[in-house]
């Protein structure tokens, strides 16, 4: 059984700082790393492959940089990774980044099941998944929470808002996973040497067939026209006096805002 | 600072901090309230490869030495000593297998512990046997092809926990210092079970038993080593594994010196952070020298084990006799520098103090050490003329 | 070359360098020109810059340009009107879509053109299109088949992009749920539309009439403003509570318009072979005005009981911070958070939380925020309208009797 993962590099923000002058955000001193959703996805597709045998593939869209991650993920244990990049890719939207991704795993040619993270915590989008479904023409399940494979057919448990959905379906699929699926592995030390000796396979957009028009800047449908950062919420309280002081003024306050 | 770790040490480092930051920490201080063991801790380790630090390649392991071995203890203790210790103690009862095993033995044992499938422990220790290991009772009769396990060995770490067991056992008592021998034990062999758990001071993340041999009837292929050689299997697997709890030591002080610094940052008294006064700048400074040099005796100690020294017993006494006592001086020191809320369970402080004390009591006291760094002293001077 | 720093613009100020998230943009000396002191410009190395449009809006002085050529796709003119997806489960329509017809309904009003719904499902759910209608839609699209009962991405997603291409809405607009945000995107990949995720803002631009995107990005810590130029429709998904739900006009009148369903059975790929519902969420959280969400400082999973009780007495739903969820303490769809739901209330209570910006992406938009907890530095304070800094286990029981007290 192949399994493809698709992963992302983003700046591993866990403390962003605000400058106060200029009301921008300050991403200084931020290590990259392979998003959080992604790794439940390669931890998933490793204990799929561990249970049934097969590969899994790791790939990526994104500048040199994004490498790293490969070789992170290679420590993970994954049997091969590849890089696919090129400055035509920058700017890409979710379209552009799905039709690359898709582009690149029919590059691939054979596999049996996609794997992606839930959605990237740089872009939020949670739309790439689905985009490099479409694109391959080939059935979607999203937030999956559970993964079983029988026989070629797959079942899967999706986490929705107030209930879980149990689907069926055969391979070839993409399934997009969420953080409640599992927990990630720890790198191994011999994982990190086959890392560190790792030379990564790299493409560029003619490796994979790409349209001009429809990779990067050029075949995003959607661009940014401004970011900023939201208004500081501030104007919070702290309740002096004695715990019963401090309850009393408390529903005094959210009484007299009527909440309660 | 990079200690002139090469660039796999670093790797070893980086992935038992990883561990040691997102999997012990969150539990460090419920398990310690709880004594449960940390088996999702060890579990990372078996992931990381770090189980398999000590064992040769053609065993599952990485082929790591006594300073791959410390660097990992280190910096798991430096979050937490008992998880550190769950992790490490394996080293310690994996260690007569490596040095004395035969092959079959080590085909048998070493797989499983490298890839952390199974935990060993080293039973040593009796209620009437502690520095003076020679008074041990447990007897090991032999018997046609077996020998026949009778006794009790105590406070032994990972009891109960652990599927592999080297232990120590009396098969002649006329011959005195020739008169012990080595075996492995398998957990749920018929004769041997545990005593209850012991109820510690600190280090409580780790499980410490008792061994129960009662008509314990194993094969002599389980026979470690030859009949006769096992106070020496003792000695010299605690001269390799010295170093270890020398690194958990150095481990144990270097957070709590790291929690007394952040704290010193944060409290202000008298209108200023408590870290500009002098008193505790000195503290402080007094905390960070010690620590660093008993650092620099356990990668010393290290080094001249993994060079394949044949002088390796006074260093080695020397790194855990100086990293155990600094451990006990800087966790108190830092419980000093927090003041009342050191003392205060909600702090880390008070459980870093407890976890250190053990280290200057056990795998040989701190008073058995300095025997034996003047038995060496005298030796070397002796050879001298 | 699709950025560039106009260099007669910049005049080395840094504050563009740390603002870019993978450090692309250092600083250079320019060669001095006589005495003068050395003057430094931004450069961008393009091998690391990703064009992911955060620098152009940090720079004063406008001196960072992302160009990005027009191209011509379809032609814009001839797409008209608003359209809004109606989610329905078992034939309930979703109250993120009644939030939709009433942010859709003032920009149908700015564009002059129609708001229209699109309704899916079997024969029984007909019965809506009447309240779609009272709550603001012109028309109403309703496309009737079996296999449309229960929504599964593929048959969904061929109905409707056969309707937008017949039809040609302008804008369409999802919501942000589980099954918008799978609808939507496989939907947008395959008519090559510009989508934007969990917006929070909509508004149309007076010139360009372009529909203006806002939503949050990096876990709501910074907002960021999409335009789809070029493409249509321009496909949005919007967060759940963020507007506000249209009133309802009985008398309004409307169209309903049967679309003809012939589902393709090479769509039917997946089977949902069973639905579970979480029994301990009583209220369901994402809909709940008001939530108190227990965290780690609640020591134990039996104290859940504090918050449990509270909730009941203030009419709440139960929320949890991740370290409880994985801890085992409570379910995960109790999980608030960046992994876990975001809500916006019109009060929550934190007890026992410490405020990891990973929590606060899940509920900093709330209305009033109330945080209990003993560490006077938690970062949950820096957020919260009213804090208590306590012991939770003495104010919690406290607060609960007096809410008690109080509503009788």
């Amino acid at each position: 059984m192949h399994i493809i993962v698709c992963i992302k590099q983003v700046p591993g923000t866990t403390q962003v700082k605000i400058n106060p002058e200029t009301n921008t955000l300050i991403r200084e001193g931020v290590e990259a790393i392979i998003n959080p959703f992604d790794e439940n996805a390669i931890e998933a597709a490793l204990q799929l492959r561990d249970k049934h045998g097969g590969k899994v593939t790791v790939i990526t869209m994104g500048p040199p940089q994004a490498v790293n991650a490969l070789k992170d993920a290679i420590a993970l244990g994954v049997d091969d990774v590849i890089l696919v990049s090129d400055r035509a890719f920058a700017g890409a939207d979710t379209w552009a980044t799905s039709y690359t991704l898709s582009q690149t795993i029919r590059k691939i040619g054979q596999y049996d099941l996609i794997i992606c993270g839930k959605q990237a915590i740089d872009g939020d989008t949670a739309q790439v998944g689905p985009g490099v479904a479409e694109f391959l023409g080939i059935p979607q399940v999203t937030f999956a929470v559970g993964i079983e494979i029988n026989n070629g057919m797959l079942k899967v448990n999706r986490l929705l808002e107030e209930t879980n959905e149990m689907i069926e379906l055969k391979l070839p699929a993409m399934l997009t996973v969420v953080k409640q699926i599992n927990t990630p592995r720890m790198p191994s030390f011999k994982g990190k040497i086959k890392a560190k000796n790792a030379v990564v396979t790299q493409w560029n957009a003619k490796d994979i067939n790409a349209e001009e028009n429809k990779t990067g800047l050029k075949g995003s449908p959607t661009s940014v026209v401004k970011i900023f950062t939201p208004p500081p919420k501030g104007g919070g309280e702290i309740l002096k006096g004695s715990v019963d002081e401090a309850v009393d003024v408390l529903v005094k306050k959210l009484r007299d805002r009527k909440i309660c | 600072m990079n200690y002139g770790l090469t660039e796999e040490q670093l790797m070893i480092k980086e992935l038992a901090r990883k561990i040691a930051t997102e999997k012990a920490l969150p539990v460090r201080a419920e398990l310690d309230e709880t004594g449960q063991f940390p088996w999702d801790v060890v579990k990372a380790c078996a992931e990381a490869n770090l189980t398999g630090i000590g064992i040769e390649e053609k065993y599952g392991g990485i082929g790591g030495g006594t300073l791959e071995y410390c660097i990992a203890t280190e910096e798991l203790s430096i979050v937490c000593g008992g998880i550190a210790l769950s992790y490490s103690a394996t080293g310690l009862g994996t260690m007569p297998i490596i040095l004395f095993g035969n092959e079959e033995q080590k085909k048998k044992y070493l797989p499983d512990i490298a890839t952390g499938k199974k935990l060993a422990a080293f039973g040593l220790t009796e209620a009437n046997a502690g520095s003076d290991a020679g008074g041990m009772q447990t007897t090991a009769k032999k018997d046609g092809d077996y020998f026949i396990l009778n006794g009790t060995k105590q406070w032994i770490t990972n009891g109960g926990e652990a599927e592999t067991y080297s232990v120590i056992a009396i098969t002649d008592k006329s011959k005195g210092a020739r008169g012990a021998s080595a075996f492995i034990l398998e957990k749920d062999m018929p004769g041997f079970t545990f005593g209850k758990k012991e109820n510690k001071m600190g280090i409580r993340a780790s499980a410490t038993r008792e061994l129960v041999f009662q008509d314990c009837k194993i094969h002599k292929s389980q026979l470690l080593g030859k009949e006769g050689q096992g106070f020496i299997v003792a000695m010299k697997t605690l001269d390799r594994t010295r170093p270890g709890i020398a690194a958990q030591a150095v481990g144990i002080a270097q957070g709590a010196l790291n929690e007394a610094i952040k704290y010193a940052r944060e409290r202000e008294q008298f209108g200023q952070k408590i870290i500009s006064f002098q008193a505790v700048q000195h503290m402080l400074s007094d905390m960070a020298t010690q620590t660093e040099a008993a650092r620099a005796l356990v990668y010393a100690a290290a080094r001249e084990i993994d060079s394949g020294s044949k002088e390796t017993s006074k260093i080695s006494a020397m790194c855990k006799l100086f990293a155990s006592d600094t451990a006990m001086k800087v966790t108190t020191d830092a419980v000093q520098i927090f003041g009342g809320y050191g003392y205060m369970k909600e702090y880390p402080v008070e459980k870093m103090m407890r976890d250190a004390k053990i280290t200057q009591i056990y795998e040989g006291t701190n008073q058995i050490q300095r025997n034996v760094i003047a038995l060496e002293l005298i030796k070397e001077m002796a050879a001298k003329k | 070359m699709s950025i560039k720093i106009i260099n007669e613009k910049c005049i080395g100020c840094k504050i563009c360098v740390p603002v870019c998230p993978v450090g692309a943009i250092s600083m250079v000396d320019l060669p001095a020109e006589g005495n003068a002191k050395p003057k430094k410009k931004a450069v961008i190395d393009l091998d690391k810059c990703n064009l992911c449009g955060a620098c152009p809006s940090s720079c004063k002085f406008k001196a960072i340009e992302i160009i990005k050529e027009d191209v011509h796709v379809v032609d814009k003119s001839q797409y008209k009107g608003i359209w809004v997806f109606a989610e329905q489960y078992e034939n309930n329509v979703h109250p993120v879509v009644l939030e939709l017809l009433g942010e859709g309904r003032k920009l149908a009003n700015e564009l002059k053109v129609e708001l229209c719904a699109i309704l899916l499902g079997d024969a029984s759910v007909e019965g809506e299109a009447k309240d779609l209608i009272s709550y603001g839609a012109d028309k109403v699209y309703v496309a009737i088949a079996d296999e449309l009962k229960h929504y599964t991405t593929l048959p969904y997603t061929t109905m409707i992009s056969k309707m937008i291409k017949q039809y040609k809405p302008e804008i369409v607009l999802f919501g942000a749920t589980t099954t918008g945000r799978d609808c939507a995107s496989r939907i947008a990949a395959r008519i090559n539309a510009g989508l934007t995720a969990d917006c929070t803002g909509l508004a149309i631009d007076k010139e360009t009439k372009l529909l203006q995107q806002t939503r949050p990005a990096f876990g709501g810590n910074i907002m960021a403003t999409i335009i789809c130029k070029n493409h249509r429709p321009q496909m949005s998904t919007v967060r759940p509570k963020v507007f506000k739900k249209a009133v309802p006009d009985k008398g309004r009148k409307g169209e309903i318009i049967k679309v003809p369903a012939k589902i393709d059975q090479g769509d039917l790929l997946v089977k949902v072979i069973n639905i579970i519902k979480d029994t301990t969420v009583k209220v369901n959280l994402s809909e709940a005005e008001i939530i108190v969400s227990g965290g780690r400082g609640l020591q134990a999973p039996e104290n859940f009981k504090l918050v449990e009780e509270l909730a009941e007495v203030i009419g709440g739903a139960v929320g949890a911070s991740r370290a409880t969820v994985d801890a085992g303490w409570i379910s995960s769809h109790h999980q608030v958070g960046q992994t876990g739901k975001t809500v916006c209330p019109k009060l929550y209570i934190a007890v026992g939380i410490s405020g990891a910006i990973q929590h606060l992406a899940g509920m900093q938009s709330s209305d009033i925020i109330v945080a209990i907890n003993r560490d006077p530095d938690a970062p949950i304070f820096k957020v919260a309208t009213y804090g208590i800094v306590g012991d939770l286990f003495e104010v919690v029981p406290k607060l609960t009797r007096k809410l008690k007290e109080v509503r009788g």
